[in-house]
């Protein structure tokens, strides 16, 4: 547990019991949201009117003896760039104001047939691409425990909502990092479970290879629930895996005795000396529990950055092509088709956006492809070489999920440069395609919440909670 | 600038190939905007220089994290989008669908 807030296993048995209900639940969430919303700025929209209709309808239901689902009662914040039905989805972006999707994400569809009440739309970095969810067009989130600094990002509303109490989980999307990194720099538990796992359906693109749904919760035990309910097969998703999410709750009590835990042998440059010492003190409590640390190498680490810049910028570039004025969204009129694209995209994407365009739209560009974007994808494969090999001989990595704890608003948002470094330990799973989580283990500098990163190979998540749940025991 | 399997990285970026990129992007940036762009595209150009350092021609590429075949599903008739709703959120409909300018005259 990572904070005072109640769980969302507990939220569910007192339910269930009858001790409360889903209405007073929700006003509880509701009520925190009135008391700090306009100094986080979580959300871009709260549901509170569909929100208590939904929380009454269950109660409703369990009153007369009806089976609402896993969550029924929980209030569950989504990040804005997944689609709800009639309700505003904007990625945090001038471009899509006002749009209301026409369907549902599928990961929205099954949280709610699971009997969880949406509560709201998180804020975002525009598109998703930031690391500090400073870059919305709707101004900057805050971290609920020290509100001079970020939440991290992109998926800051989604942590923040979730370590301030105004919802008990929240879903958000990661590409590079963008559930673990605001996770660790809010002290929540945050997943990025393995490509193709939680289906992409609804989920406005950023980078298709990359992007994958995922939940942030106060406990390993809520993630492990919530990766349940949201995972599995969908045949709206053309890249989901074709298998059943395996059992994640039932293995949070098995340990680690005789597991192999992965170390950096060679650390890269710049993590705080906070973080290196709570990692250090996550080795010994694993080790303590019968865990075996083994010396790894990922001779490739170094170069993640850079495949990872031209390959998300490029898919990017592609996926962002259909903001053009025709069929939703802002239109900035013009003499002509070409120049109505041209002002309406000028117009409606934010500095961020039009740099990873632009980087995007270059790197695919005749004559310089195969120099950036076509070598970005042979590193991709070298970083999962390194990996597949590191594999041989650990079961799971553990690394610092970000090199700094939680940095002042405004520190980094003048070199975009500076900004990237943020994901260096986060982007490596994204490019292979595995799964990883975020574990909240103690605090650093300012007091502030270091994460513990722990990485696992492609459909790695049984392996990878049960580390988890022992991190959480040993915090 | 022709193609090349091995081509190296960190050709020079000037203003005139920004300015072309934005064309090919559909932004239509300011001057400031495009100045600032050339600075910043340079400077991370300059740091993805790392990669040029690699060995890479026996590395197979790696689009996708798992080998994708096309899915197929059964042709049968499924519901679509309700064509209200999609036209409502549309900027310009007219009788049903989307009206835009036109594009006679602009360059291709």
């Amino acid at each position: 547990m990572t904070s005072e807030f109640v769980s969302v296993v507990d939220i569910v048995g007192s339910i269930r019991e009858g001790k409360t209900t889903a209405s007073a639940v929700l006003e509880q969430h509701l009520d925190r949201i009135d008391m700090r919303e306009t100094e986080i700025h979580a959300f871009n929209h709260v549901m509170a009117e569909s929100a208590r209709a939904n929380a009454a309808s269950i109660d409703a239901d369990l009153k007369a003896g009806k089976e609402r689902g896993p969550l029924a009662g929980v209030p569950i914040a989504l990040k804005d760039n997944m689609c709800t039905r009639g309700v505003p989805t904007t990625c945090s972006s001038k471009i899509l104001e006002g749009w209301k999707p026409p369907y549902d994400a599928t990961v929205a569809t099954r949280l709610q047939q699971a009997g969880a009440v949406i509560v709201g739309k998180t804020n975002l970095d525009e598109f998703a691409m930031g690391s500090s969810t400073e870059n919305s067009a709707f101004g900057p989130t805050r971290n609920p425990l020290d509100t001079s600094r970020v939440p991290g990002g992109s998926s800051g509303g989604s942590a923040a909502a979730v370590a301030a109490g105004f919802a008990a989980a929240s879903l958000g999307s990661d590409t590079g990092g963008s559930i673990r990194q605001p996770a660790a720099l809010c002290g929540v538990v945050g997943v990025k479970p393995t490509y193709g796992m939680v289906s992409r359906q609804g989920l406005v693109a950023f980078a298709s290879s990359l992007d994958q749904i995922g939940p942030f919760t106060h406990t390993v035990a809520d993630a492990a629930l919530l990766m349940e309910v949201i995972g599995g097969h969908d045949p709206l998703d053309s890249t989901s895996l074709d298998q059943p999410v395996p059992s994640l709750t039932a293995v949070l009590g098995q340990g680690v005795k005789g597991m192999r835990i992965g170390r950096l042998a060679d650390m890269p440059d710049g993590c705080e000396p906070e973080v290196l010492a709570r990692l250090d003190a996550a080795f010994a409590a694993l080790k303590a529990a019968g865990a075996t640390i083994v010396d790894i190498a990922l001779p490739s680490l170094s170069y993640c950055l850079t495949a990872y810049y031209l390959v998300a910028p490029a898919e990017a570039s592609s996926n962002l092509a259909r903001y053009d004025g025709v069929r939703y969204g802002l239109r900035v009129e013009s003499a002509d088709l070409i120049s109505m694209y041209g002002a309406t995209r000028a117009a409606g994407f934010g500095a961020e956006v039009k740099r990873r365009i632009m980087l995007g739209t270059y790197a695919l560009s005749a004559g310089y492809y195969d120099a950036y974007y076509g070598k970005a994808l042979k590193v991709r494969r070298l970083i999962a070489n390194d990996f597949a090999a590191a594999y041989q001989s650990c079961d799971v990595i553990l690394t610092p999920t970000s090199p700094t704890v939680a940095f002042p608003i405004g520190e980094k948002t003048s070199d975009p440069l500076t900004m990237y470094l943020c994901d260096i330990f986060t982007i490596p799973t994204n490019l292979a395609g595995h799964a990883a989580m975020s574990v909240p283990f103690g605090t650093g500098a300012h007091s502030m919440p270091v994460g513990v990163q722990i990485l696992a190979p492609a459909l790695g998540e049984p392996t990878m909670f049960r580390v988890a749940a022992e991190l959480e025991r040993a915090s | 600038m022709s193609p090349s399997s091995d081509a190296k990285t960190t050709p020079k970026i000037t203003a005139q190939v920004v300015a072309k990129v934005a064309h090919l992007a559909r932004l239509d940036l300011t001057e400031a905007e495009l100045a600032l762009m050339t600075t910043q595209l340079t400077g991370m150009l300059d740091h993805f220089g790392d990669i040029d350092k690699l060995d890479l021609s026996a590395v197979t590429p790696m689009a996708q994290p798992f080998p994708i075949k096309n899915v197929y599903r059964e042709d049968v008739v499924v519901p679509g989008l309700d064509r209200q709703e999609v036209l409502d959120n549309a900027p310009a409909p007219q009788d049903g669908r989307f009206r835009v300018p036109p594009s006679n005259g602009s360059e291709s």
